[in-house]
């Protein structure tokens, strides 16, 4: 990294425990949210912003940098805890979490947040203006990488899958794309909405470096990340991450029904303490 | 019958691509792709991106002009429109293409949420607007106006002929924001270079003066309100016409100081269904200013248009010189 963040010597698995802090404090604000899927995906974003991505916390559009696209812009929970982790929005914003006037809406939007690169929401988009990206990048010579997140439920959208065509004809060896398996979509398990498997031999045959890993194992993941960088090939690499909702915090992991959760009051703080009790370093 | 009966003319029925110039009207040729390479020896920031439809679009003459500075997306358009996004946020100008069909309806989520939604500088230049194919439904963006003006930030043009497009391309590059533009394409008539005409976003320009019908119109009506005012000639019918190439924003002070002139019939004419065009922004403009002329609205209508030749459509459903100009004498008395 060019500057690294404050207190760059955390091991991932510390940078991992301070993003699903973060996100929880925030959730505790709203008392509901996505909490599940921040949870699940906090091991990716540790080794996304805190090992593989190139930027500058104090210059968020700095243009060298590495991009991160949100496609899951209900996932922002997520990426403002890593964001506040990687110092580019301060701690103490955290409190403002889907409040009036915030800068941290519910749902990931380009013009509200430094660092958020583009407006989520709608999903199914992300993917697409990845290419944009991706080439954009290509046309100006730049050694760019750009992540994209997505999830399961997306790769029900068509125009996912016209991105993954489209990304591999185009050669675009700078996207590295993360979809985020927890097979939880709006109506239930992703797999009984929209059957998606098997995923790494569609992804392998739409002419994608494909690599499936437990992404909730963060030395999986780093290990993949250095992977698709690395890769030789002129085509776009995908990391296919199976995750637990509710990683890390017990209780949350064994609740139904967790695309949307509902914590009680007094939940918050047993979920920080299980958090805690889980701590590996 | 009488043997002496004139054959009509063989009329080409519901083929995809029509031309919208009349016999032995001037054209020119491809008036966007020659534009669109004019801008891009000027700007090496403007990239031309289409789905499958270059050809169909003049942006093939861009991508033989400057073929590392074309994209071909495939028969794509979510995609086009996210790429077009994605682009533009790496510093590109992209002027994108595809039929007014597919862009407004297909991809609209994309249009709305990726470009309009952080006012990107994307281009859109789409070919078949309104009733200018004969292919039915499928082809026919009757409705592409009245969706594109309720996308907040974005800019609609709807150009009458040639020389407008010529004009309206750099004014398109010059403009920071998102534009939609409604595209003629092929032999694209030439009209208003006779009316020392310069395009500018959001002006309405007069075209010619008269005492007793405002003929408010935009796109291929406009040289049919020109040809409608010199057959009203004919009959001392003085009918003036304001062009009014800028859908959104509208230029509302001309359009209501044109219309505050007593003694006017005030008909607004538009290649787009009734709902949510010209014609009610124009009534929308006219009611909040207090100004209330005697109004009438020719445009097609709120319904799924039949398959046929152009001319056949065109006298169909209105918008033709010959039945505009009775519909004008009916309502004028």
């Amino acid at each position: 990294m060019t500057t690294p963040p404050p207190g760059h010597n955390a091991s991932l698995a510390e940078r991992a425990y301070r993003i699903r802090r973060n996100a929880l404090l925030m959730g505790e604000v709203q008392g509901q949210g996505y909490i599940a899927q921040a949870l699940d995906i906090a091991d990716v974003l540790a080794v996304s912003y805190f090992h593989a991505m190139t930027y500058r916390p104090e210059d968020p559009e700095w243009e060298g940098r590495d991009r991160f696209m949100l496609s899951n812009g209900h996932y922002a929970i997520a990426l403002y805890a890593a964001l506040i982790e990687a110092g580019i929005i301060p701690q103490d914003e955290l409190e403002t979490y889907g409040s009036d006037d915030s800068r941290l809406p519910m749902s990931g939007m380009a013009a509200y947040t430094p660092g958020m690169e583009m407006s989520g929401g709608s999903l199914g988009l992300g993917l697409a203006l990845t290419v944009g990206r991706c080439l954009g990048l290509k046309r100006k010579g730049s050694d760019s990488f750009v992540y994209t997140l997505f999830s399961d439920g997306e790769l029900d959208e068509g125009s996912v899958w016209e991105a993954i065509q489209s990304a591999a004809h185009w050669k675009l060896d700078n996207l590295i794309a993360i979809v985020d398996i927890n097979n939880q979509q709006a109506d239930g398990p992703s797999s009984d909405v929209m059957a998606f498997e098997p995923l790494v031999e569609k992804m392998q045959a739409f002419g994608w470096f494909t690599q499936r890993v437990d992404g909730n194992d963060i030395d999986a993941v780093r290990a993949a990340f250095d992977a698709a960088r690395a890769y030789p090939g002129a085509c776009p690499r995908i990391i296919i991450a199976d995750t637990l909702m509710g990683k890390g915090v017990p209780f949350l992991e064994q609740r139904e029904k967790n695309h949307f959760i509902r914590v009680e009051p007094h939940e918050w703080q047993l979920a920080l303490q299980a958090l805690d009790a889980g701590r590996t370093f | 019958m009488s043997a002496t009966t004139p054959q009509k003319p063989r009329l080409t029925t519901s083929a995809m691509i029509a031309s919208i110039a009349s016999e032995g009207q001037r054209t020119r040729s491809a008036p966007f792709g020659h534009a669109l390479i004019e801008l891009g020896k000027q700007r090496s920031d403007v990239v031309g991106m289409t789905a499958d439809l270059g050809k169909y679009t003049d942006l093939h003459l861009f991508a033989k002009a400057y073929p590392e500075r074309f994209y071909q997306m495939g028969m794509a358009e979510q995609v086009l429109m996210g790429a077009a996004a994605g682009m533009a946020r790496e510093g590109a100008m992209p002027f994108v293409t595809t039929y007014a069909v597919f862009a407004t309806r297909r991809a609209y989520d994309f249009i709305h949420q990726s470009i309009a939604e952080e006012h990107l500088n994307v281009k859109i230049a789409c070919a078949l607007p309104g009733l200018t194919s004969g292919y039915g439904p499928s082809h026919q963006a009757t409705e592409d106006l009245a969706l594109m003006r309720a996308m907040p930030g974005m800019t609609v043009i709807d150009p009458c002929d040639a020389l407008e497009i010529e004009q309206a391309v750099p004014a398109m590059a010059a403009h920071q924001g998102p534009v939609y533009m409604r595209l003629l394409r092929g032999n694209v008539p030439l009209v208003l270079d006779e009316y020392g005409y310069q395009f500018e976003i959001g002006k309405a320009r007069m075209l010619r003066d008269g005492p007793d019908v405002l003929i408010i119109s935009s796109g291929i009506m406009t040289m049919r309100a020109l040809e409608v005012a010199g057959a009203l000639d004919k009959d001392q019918i003085g009918a003036a016409v304001l062009h009014v190439p800028t859908i959104k924003p509208l230029d509302i002070s001309t359009i209501v100081r044109e219309a505050s002139r007593p003694g006017r019939l005030v008909v607004v004419a538009e290649n787009h269904t009734v709902i949510g065009g010209l014609g009610e922004a124009v009534a929308l403009a006219l009611l909040q200013a207090g100004v209330s002329p005697a109004f009438r609205h020719i445009a097609l209508p709120d319904a799924f248009l039949d398959a046929g030749a152009l001319p056949t459509l065109h006298d169909r459903y209105g918008i033709s010189t010959s039945v505009m100009t009775g519909r004008l004498k009916d309502w004028l008395g």
